[in-house]
């Protein structure tokens, strides 16, 4: 009982941040790491709720965050593919920029409310016991989200694009040389990045939180680069990292409702380092090796 | 919104923008700041800046929706007087900051309205002994500064009994921000309430760990859901996530700081309301007159039921015939000055905290730390 709470706990809450982190790694696969992905899940979460709140359709508001991520995330791509800044700085502004316009634009809709993403249970499959609630009795976007990394793994090592993402990561003269233009894949892959982690931001406010307030998504963006990071850039670690974040933000809370005590301070810290020690164990022993252009970012950061 | 309520807003990262954008302008009106002691004492009467603080949006259907209203109501009784207001006010020096900023803009009236806003407050207080602070929540005072609150835990007695009477389960579900006694005060009442109409009642806490983070309380909901939970209160500043949440999953909810009845149009049963504008304006009328310091407002002044500061929110569709006929009778009980918590109290461990016969007074009462009991869970780190 408590097993299976916790787990469906872990789905409802890591699934924002699975979505941030395989934009993430697609951004990082191609060589670009974008710390604003924090600002992408705040402006995907307002430009979602603002519009279903117009709209009254989930729909559309997904398809506005898909376009305002992928908006906020051409801005980092602009300063440092074009404009060539260091990628840390640049980063670090569009999620300050992306938290500073969306605490302004929003302030309106903190008393605004939605139809919200309902869950839609899978027929028969939500019904096996145990499995059922954990897996099949969520939202639509949720069942996006348990794809995904499966997916991208697909793209990256099976597909010829994801071939050429992967090399312009590496190398991308090499990229070049065999007549693809590294620029070009640089910026989708930057904006589909930004685009993923702006349904994440989505699916927090469309069907988790369903109200938007300053900075609902507390920092989610940023365990998710670091998810990136320690998942050594594999989709399915990646997944793996977003669940455990979201199980132990599940697990302090079931608990708590079950009558155990825990202080609100370690339980603020908990998520973080059970996913940081989980992360670091599971990849011991493998050689964490990060594609290479993203190595020279770490390498010569006065670029 | 002025100009001052334009940074504010952007205050938690402002801190961030500054170093990243280099805000000169910012910096440098931060910089001069020192004690410059403003003489703005003069003014004529009716023609003096308020300034109001809140930690959240003035829109979040909780308790920085009702002091703002308050302010609304003090705009309107002294329309000739400047009101600036702060959004977003972290309870950390960044108060101290908007205070400091708000008082050279002439304010001669602050009211910090956060819990956490008191220590930033005092510290203002002592360098501008001209200028009166009038703290909401507070457990301290000083010359200029005075705290109002309102016993609020009255009314969540009566809507512990609606719950109680609800509960198909009888258990009860409360998600908590922290435990300070104000919150302790307030889940004890609930559930003292909920037992009086249905003694296998209990009510199970989760804190938060935040005033208002929808994430952890849309979980925090769900988790206590999870454990058959059916009717849910809570103690948040932002409230909505929680009911809302509730609604979606077909149960119950009571509510707090604020009317939330339009986001439960199924599930809302009733609520504890604050209604702040009379006491304020009487308040900054105390100092206009310049009777403040020999008042009960420079004290640790605390008003109930009786006084209109606290109300019952209307009920909803849920609320049966006879739990509105049980809860309204309670709500005149508290409107002549009852206060539900009678001994004898037993605390979770059995032990006797309250003698049978006894009522604490209002200060025993905020000073307690601990819960009663039927109410499951435990106060984290022994606060």
């Amino acid at each position: 009982m408590l097993v299976e709470d916790v787990l469906a706990g872990t789905v409802r809450s890591g699934t924002s941040v699975l979505f941030a982190a395989e934009g993430e790694l697609i951004s990082e696969r191609a060589g670009v790491i974008n710390l604003g992905t924090e600002g992408c899940m705040l402006t995907g979460a307002l430009a979602a709720f603002a519009v279903t709140n117009a709209t009254h359709s989930a729909l559309l508001g997904v398809v506005a965050a898909v376009g305002a991520g992928a908006l906020l995330a051409s801005v980092h791509a602009f300063v440092v593919i074009t404009c060539r800044a260091n990628q840390l700085a640049s980063g670090l502004a569009v999620s300050f920029l992306g938290l500073g316009l969306t605490s302004w634009l929003g302030a309106h809709y903190v008393s605004r409310s939605i139809h919200p993403l309902n869950r839609a249970d899978i027929p028969a499959l939500s019904d096996i016991p145990f499995v059922g609630p954990v897996l099949f009795q969520h939202d639509v976007l949720t069942y996006v989200g348990l794809a995904l990394g499966p997916l991208i793994w697909l793209f990256l090592y099976r597909t010829r694009t994801g071939l050429i993402l992967r090399a312009t990561g590496e190398n991308g003269a090499v990229a070049f040389a065999y007549g693809h233009s590294p620029t070009l894949v640089r910026y989708l892959a930057v904006m589909v990045g930004g685009a993923l982690a702006a349904v994440g931001g989505a699916q927090l406010v469309l069907a988790y939180t369903l109200n938007w307030v300053e900075n609902v998504t507390v920092g989610r963006g940023f365990v998710a680069v670091a998810l990136v990071i320690f998942a050594g850039w594999e989709p399915l670690k990646a997944t793996l990292g977003a669940f455990v974040f979201g199980g132990a933000l599940a697990l302090q809370l079931q608990l708590q409702a079950r009558g155990v005590s825990i202080s609100p301070f370690l339980l603020n810290m908990a998520p973080y380092v059970l996913t940081l020690a989980i992360l670091v164990v599971a990849s011991r022993g493998r050689a964490q090796r990060p594609p290479e252009e993203i190595r020279a970012v770490f390498g010569t950061t006065g670029a | 919104m002025g100009a001052t309520s334009m940074s504010a807003s952007l205050g938690k990262s402002s801190r961030w923008l500054l170093a990243l954008a280099c805000m000169t302008a910012c910096a440098v009106a931060a910089g001069c700041g020192g004690s410059s002691n403003s003489a703005t004492s003069s003014k004529a009467k009716g023609h003096e800046t308020i300034g109001f603080l809140y930690v959240g949006p003035h829109n979040d259907y909780g308790y920085n929706q009702a002091a703002y209203q308050g302010s609304l109501a003090v705009k309107k009784a002294f329309p000739a007087a400047k009101v600036l207001e702060a959004e977003n006010v972290p309870e950390t020096a960044e108060a101290e900051r908007v205070m400091e900023k708000m008082i050279r803009d002439g304010a001669t009236i602050l009211f910090p309205t956060s819990f956490g806003h008191l220590g930033p407050a005092m510290n203002v207080a002592r360098r501008h002994p001209n200028v009166t602070f009038l703290h909401m929540g507070g457990l301290k005072n000083g010359p200029n500064l005075g705290t109002y609150f309102g016993t609020i835990y009255d009314t969540q007695y009566a809507v512990g009994q609606a719950a109680g009477m609800a509960t198909k389960s009888d258990k009860l579900g409360y998600v908590v921000a922290f435990p300070i006694a104000q919150t302790l005060l307030n889940i004890n009442a609930f559930e003292r309430g909920a037992q009086s109409v249905n003694p296998k009642a209990k009510t199970s806490v989760v804190f938060t760990g935040s005033w208002c983070d929808p994430g952890k309380q849309a979980e925090a909901t769900n988790s206590l859901i999870d454990q058959r939970v059916d009717v849910l209160e809570q103690h948040q500043d932002c409230t909505k996530t929680v009911v809302q949440t509730a609604e979606r999953r077909g149960v119950l909810s009571t509510g707090y700081h604020a009317d939330a009845s339009g986001l439960a149009p199924k599930g809302w049963l009733t609520g504890s309301e604050w209604n702040w504008g009379p006491l304020m304006v009487r308040m900054v009328r105390t100092v206009e007159d310049g009777k403040f310091k020999a008042s009960p407002y420079a004290g640790l002044y605390r008003v109930g039921v009786p006084s209109g500061v606290i109300k019952l929110a209307p009920y909803g569709a849920a609320a049966t015939p006879a739990i509105r006929k049980q809860v309204t009778a309670t709500y005149d009980r508290l409107k002549t000055g009852w206060v539900p918590f009678e001994g004898p109290i037993r605390d979770q461990s059995g032990k006797l905290r309250v003698r049978a016969g006894v009522t604490p007074n209002r200060h025993q009462l905020e000073s307690t730390d601990y819960l009663v009991q039927g109410v499951v869970g435990k106060i984290p780190g022994g606060a």
